[in-house]
């Protein structure tokens, strides 16, 4: 494996040859090259010539993709950059295929002021990816007041959210969603009812009981589910719902499409790869927030994202050192580390015939890019290289030495995975690179 | 098949851990302890040179001594450590603790601790026995066993008896040692109490639930009551103790649908008057003292078992 920073790679032309292209936004699914150069996508048919100084890789039918968004990451810089920093978290989304990542602002200090996401933006210039920074709802995420859209969005921020420290205010929820409005910016809720879920460690139910652990009950999820939607309906604004874990919270996000509200909803991999029971005996590297389920709930995450209620698959990329995973259950600290690890288990639900390639790359690329209103998803010809190479039979160990996050917290180490991503590309420059 | 049994068990961390084989080997070798603690000089020299440490994270004399008790009279060394205080992440951690213990080279290390599964924590950075004397809200497996030694020495058997549990099932570490030892030795678990206090999927833990204390109460041989901390203060559950006396504590009333010779147990320390009126805990049916008794011939088994036997 080889990483360069985009701060050290230059743009190359680059002759993508013999791939499966498979670009749903602009209806391609089809056998064939792709021209980089430039930092754009120059061309895409059949048996391109490689231009003079063109790098040319064969790719003997593995897929090029538009790279993969992940919309929902937490990347620790500034203030915990001993559990990731921005070089290593977009290190890592290289690593797994992401050729851009949305950083939530539960930093320290909270992201809620021009100056950190000055400070965030900076710091990726030199990383390996683009990072698009989620500015805070409110001051500090202490659900108070709103924080300063308006210089937020001049910054650079894409979104607002307060993940991690779910709104709890009605009223402010609802005046973040007016405002946010003049801004142009939309509001991802973290829907937690935090009254039913404050103290609980793991999904409610047997489990929780047989642990003796205090339960988190779906409810908490779904009322908050339900509020933000019908706050989102109220004032006609457009909401995104994050890491949705609930079979009803799914159901709930239908009936409001349905209806016709602006609301889209994104779920992490391991809400469709694993149950509560991956925490065994007291396993905190199966904690997470909201909590992983039981099977009914993994069953209509997998009904969701293929019938179109749920928009994106979102790591919820949450870096945690040992510090704060191996201690006592309930004091571990909430989170799993995923960029390396969703492309793997998203394309599990191809080989299970869940979903098609072409949908599998709406879920990661284009309907992330189109919700969050920033470039790429797309392989049209013109615009920025984002592009990913995806090998869909690579066999591999996710042992602790191939960990390239900083932290090492995942329910997935040692597991036998397969399809990985073997080429990132970023505005033409190659940042990841894995045996082509 | 007698012959080919052996216990080889290095931890006692969870009733799930020990098959019913187990248990019934650990209650017999309990029982012939038992009559170590009836002699003038109550010490033997089974378990001489070990070094046993009661770690100790959550204050409860009760059963600390009844653990240093039972290591005294098996000769262990015993040392007693309370660390100041576990509920924060300021500090040492567990982890931390638990490996400097190791560096004394311990051979058992029992521990009480707040948290649920904090046992399992410590056993995995360790290579001492790790006994369980109580881990948050999850189990406190020597109590259940002494419990079912002392059903089974004045029933003269646990199989087929029916047993009432009522209270707070969701924080009480002891219903679900319970629960769990009772049903795999063939009683059946009958538990009642607040609806707030009933935690979701106990019945999948093998325990009938009901919707009144007489029903659970009802032909029962062995009625146990458990504590109410009043010091759970996150979360609404009852609205008062006098309500709760009222209603859910165990009175010569709520016996009445009881076999007439149904066992009163009681983990201890009792709130008189609230879970349990003083008539039923100082009545003629109550085994609570014989419970500490037995507590700490229950204990040395299970020291002497994990260290592997003679
Ligand atoms: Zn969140």
């Amino acid at each position: 494996m080889t990483f360069t920073p985009l701060d050290a790679a230059h743009r190359q032309s680059l002759l993508l040859a013999g791939g499966r292209i498979i670009d749903p936004v602009n209806g391609v699914d089809m056998a064939g090259d792709l021209l980089v150069a430039d930092g754009r996508i120059h061309a895409v048919g059949t048996q391109l010539a490689a231009p003079a100084g063109a790098a040319r890789i064969d790719l003997g039918g593995k897929w090029i993709v538009p790279g993969l968004i992940d919309m929902h990451v937490h990347l620790r810089e500034p203030g915990e950059e001993y559990k990731e920093t921005v070089a290593s978290g977009t290190k890592a989304a290289a690593a797994g295929g992401f050729t851009a990542v949305a950083a939530m602002p539960n930093t320290k200090p909270v992201n809620d002021n021009q100056s950190v996401t000055a400070l965030i933006l900076a710091k990726a210039a030199a990383g390996y990816a683009r990072v698009y920074p989620v500015g805070a709802i409110s001051q500090g995420s202490r659900g108070e007041n709103l924080a300063e859209y308006g210089e937020m969005r001049r910054a650079g921020v894409v979104a607002l959210s307060d993940d991690g420290r779910p709104v709890t205010d009605s009223q402010l929820m609802r005046r973040a969603l007016e405002y946010a409005g003049n801004h142009n910016l939309l509001v991802i809720a973290h829907s937690e009812e935090l009254a039913l879920s404050r103290h609980g460690a793991m999904n409610e139910g047997f489990l929780a009981t047989r642990l003796g652990l205090i339960g988190i009950p779906r409810v908490a999820e779904e009322i908050a589910v339900y509020r933000d939607l019908a706050l989102a309906e109220y004032t006609g604004r457009p909401i995104h719902i994050a890491h949705v874990s609930t079979s009803e919270s799914v159901s709930l996000i239908r009936r409001a499409k349905a209806k016709g509200c602006r609301v889209t909803a994104e779920t992490a991999p391991h809400y469709f790869s694993l149950t509560e029971d991956a925490i065994g005996l007291y396993d905190s590297r199966a904690k997470m927030n909201p909590p992983l389920r039981a099977v009914a709930d993994l069953t209509a995450i997998k009904e969701g994202l293929r019938d179109g209620t749920l928009d994106a698959i979102a790591t919820d990329h949450a870096p945690h050192s040992e510090l704060e995973k191996d201690v006592e259950f309930d004091l571990a600290a909430n989170g799993i580390i995923g960029l390396e690890t969703a492309l793997s288990l998203s394309l599990a639900l191809v080989r299970e015939g869940v979903i098609a390639p072409g949908r599998l790359v709406e879920l990661l690329s284009a309907n992330p890019a189109r919700i969050l209103g920033v470039a790429g998803g797309s392989l049209a010809v013109g615009s920025a290289a984002d592009v990913t190479v995806i090998d869909p039979d690579r066999e591999f160990v996710y042992g602790l030495d191939q960990v390239v996050s900083k932290s090492k917290n995942s329910p997935f180490l040692d597991r036998r995975l397969t399809g990985k991503a073997v080429l990132t590309v970023v505005d033409g420059r190659i940042t990841y690179r894995d045996g082509i | 098949m007698e012959t080919e049994y052996r216990f080889t068990h290095r931890h006692i961390i969870s009733l799930d851990d020990l098959s019913r084989q187990d248990i019934d080997y650990i209650l017999r070798v309990a029982d012939s302890f038992k009559e170590i603690s009836e002699r003038p000089i109550k010490k033997v020299p089974t378990l001489r040179g070990k070094t046993v440490i009661n770690l100790f994270f959550e204050p409860s004399t009760r059963t600390r001594l009844s653990f240093e008790v039972a290591a005294k009279r098996l000769s262990a060394d015993t040392f007693n450590i309370a660390p100041a205080s576990s509920s924060t992440t300021k500090g040492e951690t567990l982890v931390d603790t638990a490996c400097n213990l190791a560096a004394m080279n311990p051979d058992i290390i029992i521990i009480r601790h707040s948290r649920s599964g904090s046992p399992r924590l410590l056993a995995r950075h360790i290579k001492a026995s790790v006994l369980n004397a109580g881990d948050g809200t999850n189990e406190h497996p020597s109590q259940a066993l002494l419990d079912m030694m002392t059903v089974r020495e004045k029933k003269g058997r646990i199989e087929g008896l029916k047993v009432a549990i009522i209270g707070d099932i969701t924080h009480s570490r002891v219903a679900h040692s319970n629960i769990i030892g009772f049903t795999k030795m063939g009683a059946e678990v009958a538990v009642s109490g607040p609806a707030t206090l009933l935690p979701m999927g106990i019945e999948k833990m093998g325990a009938t639930v009901c919707s009144s204390v007489a029903e659970a109460v009802a032909d029962a041989d062995v009625v146990m009551a458990l504590r109410i901390q009043k010091e759970r203060q996150h979360d609404p559950l009852i609205p008062s103790l006098r309500e709760y006396a009222n209603f859910f504590g165990i009175t010569p009333r709520t016996l009445a649908g009881a076999k007439p010779d149904a066992l009163i147990m009681h983990p201890g320390p009792i709130n008189r008057g609230v879970e349990m009126d003083p008539a039923v805990a100082d009545g003629p049916r109550s085994v609570i003292l014989e419970q500490v008794t037995n507590g700490v011939a229950v204990r040395m088994a299970l020291l002497y078992l994990i260290m592997g036997g003679d």
